[in-house]
């Protein structure tokens, strides 16, 4: 697993792993902080065919509902089952074991305009 | 503060004993008993006694009495629930509302014997048609999200009938969360557009997100951010020169009812809350009601039955085009009778005072309030008050879930939290018309403690409530260890 500083960040608060056909997408620590305790995930079955932009799925805390965008075009080859039983995982390492989903990308050319974690930490003020 | 709110009470299974009885139903004779019986599958029938409780009339009364004032509600404190506008309920529409001749009516009855409960629905209608400018008003949600699935079931029925082939509804993201399920729900696409540094719609992020799909933009205004969208006639004229029509969520109507009309801004469907608008005490769940208006180029569309005015008699009728029933008959009526009594008792001046004394009230507060809870869109707001701690949440690790959990302690009801989504660690306060200034002088003081709360003591924010019979709830354990099993007795219910 890559450390934070090499992945790439979406301004809707998600992540993607740099390198490879296969890559992981989660949420980051700003967006597991912001929704607080989460409790449930709403994850895609393998297969999937998504598009950049396009909601992929749902984490709920209780304060909200928060659909997650898929950063870039794929297929949904795997999903973090551990999440099932335990989506406080998100919480407690957002960039590791809360992983949501790994994505087959089809079009590695749409990560051009991803941001850097300093790019991205300098959105959200931080 | 209301005593009786913190005092903790047994289960009325609790007082139970042995053989005391309040009522004594007439016993069944034998045969009775038997042909009940035979009628009843073994495998149904109980095999114990049901464990009921067995109180006196006396104890059955004070029980229920103590619990009713139990209730956090607006008969008894403020209620600054923000997007949900708890206003007074003036008792005349009890009364009203309690007549007999509207009380006791079965829906079944012909409409030639309900002559008077159906003019009560016509009035109302024209009422509203004035209030929304627009040219026609179905009565038949029996709440908010139904007419905004009501008026989303119009717009389809509309681009279906024009083959305009448009299946996607632009929802800002300041919108209430029921916007996007009602288009979803109405077979719609669903585009989220991001507001702006203003807290209002960002007209360039919606003109990229305009199309030849785009079937309609679903728009709150005051939005939930408590601003008026300041472009709202661009915004009509670019979706309807884009070929889509114009969603009103009136959810947040009290701030302009009487002063400013959806239907001159343009919208071609508005639905409205009269449960929060025209009041109807609410917030235990209904019933409530959710009008839809709409232009005239979309009345054939309204849900049946409609009621109108044929001659000197009113009648049900089903529009040509309707989208059909919603419900098994024809609206919460109570809803509306009480309605009406709330319009004609205050007039078209009072209903004018109405968003005066709403919007006055909630910049009273938002600008009384102490430096903790920053304003994001500046000073001035319409019918409720935006405020967010953001730097407390990151300098002192004090969020705004535990500001509202100190509230309870200080007698108040919670603001809403943590919407809109798209301001973090954000309270959004409404007063509501009906409020005195010593009563928001006092929630401002009870504020104000707890900015100095903050500073000298913000444990006791950590660990609010503390003098509340229970103490702060684990709430993501309660999502997460779901056990929503029931048990009555031997009999389980699930």
């Amino acid at each position: 697993m890559a450390s934070s500083s090499e992945l790439l960040f979406t301004s809707s608060h998600e992540w993607l792993q740099p390198g490879g056909d296969v890559r992981r997408i989660g949420i980051t620590d700003h967006a597991q902080h912001l929704l607080g305790d989460i409790v449930y995930t709403d994850l895609p079955k393998p297969g999937k065919q998504v598009k950049k932009g396009e909601a992929i799925l749902v984490v709920e805390s209780p304060k909200a509902a928060a659909d997650v965008y898929a950063p870039v075009s794929g297929e949904v080859v795997e999903v973090n089952g551990a999440l099932e039983g335990e989506p406080s995982i998100i919480n407690q390492d957002p960039y590791g074991a809360g992983w949501l989903v790994a994505i087959r990308v089809s079009n590695p050319g749409e990560t051009s305009g991803m941001m850097s974690e300093a790019d991205y930490k300098k959105s959200i003020g931080e | 503060m209301n005593g009786m709110l913190f005092e903790k009470l047994p289960l009325v299974n609790e007082i139970s004993s042995p053989g005391r009885r309040g009522v004594l139903p007439p016993s069944a004779d034998q045969s009775e008993r038997r042909a009940a019986r035979a009628k009843l599958p073994a495998n149904l029938r109980r095999k114990a006694a049901p464990a009921l409780p067995e109180v006196s009339e006396l104890d059955a009364m004070r029980h229920f009495t103590r619990l009713s004032q139990k209730n956090y509600s607006i008969d008894a404190q403020f209620y600054p629930l923000g997007s949900c506008t708890m206003k007074y309920n003036p008792r005349i529409n009890e009364k009203v509302a309690a007549m007999a001749g509207f009380a006791r009516l079965h829906p079944m009855q012909e409409s030639a014997d309900i002559q008077g409960s159906l003019r009560i629905f016509h009035d109302l209608q024209e009422i509203l048609k004035q209030v929304l400018g627009l040219g026609g008003v179905t009565l038949c949600p029996a709440a908010g999200a139904q007419g905004e699935f009501a008026g989303m079931a119009i717009i389809r029925a509309y681009h279906r009938d024009n083959n305009t082939g448009r299946d996607e509804v632009i929802i800002p993201d300041s919108a209430h969360g029921t916007n996007p399920a009602s288009a979803a729900f109405a077979g719609f696409k669903v585009r989220e557009v991001k507001s702006g540094a203003d807290g209002c719609v960002d007209l360039d992020a919606l003109r990229a997100a305009i199309n030849d799909k785009t079937a309609a933009i679903m728009l709150t205004n005051p939005n939930t951010c408590g601003l008026f969208e300041k472009d709202i006639k661009e915004i009509a004229r670019m979706i309807h020169a884009a070929g889509g029509l114009l969603y009103y969520d009136g959810a947040n109507l009290n701030a302009i009812v009487g002063r400013a009309r959806p239907g001159d801004m343009g919208f071609d469907v508005v639905h409205m809350n009269l449960h929060k608008t025209f009041s109807t005490p609410h917030g235990g769940g209904g019933p409530g009601a959710g009008p839809v208006g709409v232009a005239e180029r979309l009345i054939n569309y309204l849900p049946a039955p409609h009621v109108r005015k044929a001659g000197s008699k009113y009648e049900f009728y089903s529009p040509d085009r309707s989208i059909g029933k919603l419900l098994a008959f024809h609206a919460n009526a109570g809803v509306i009778v009480r309605a009406l009594s709330y319009a004609m008792s205050q007039g078209g001046t009072g209903l004018w005072d109405v968003a005066t004394y709403a919007t006055l009230n909630a910049n009273y507060v938002l600008n009384n309030l102490p430096a903790v809870f920053e304003r994001p869109f500046g000073n001035l707001c319409k019918h409720e008050a935006l405020v967010t701690v953001r730097r407390i949440s990151k300098e002192k690790d004090i969020k705004a879930f535990d500001i509202a959990k100190r509230l309870l302690d200080l007698g108040y009801h919670a603001p809403t939290i943590y919407f809109p989504l798209l301001v973090p660690e954000c309270l959004l306060i409404e007063p509501t018309e009906t409020e005195s200034k010593e009563t928001l002088d006092g929630f401002i003081a009870a504020m104000k403690q707890i900015a100095t709360e903050i500073e000298s003591t913000p444990d006791v924010l950590r660990n609010a409530p503390n003098e509340l019979p229970t103490g702060r709830m684990d709430e993501a354990a309660a999502a997460k260890a779901l056990n929503v099993c029931c048990q009555w007795g031997d009999v389980p219910m699930a």
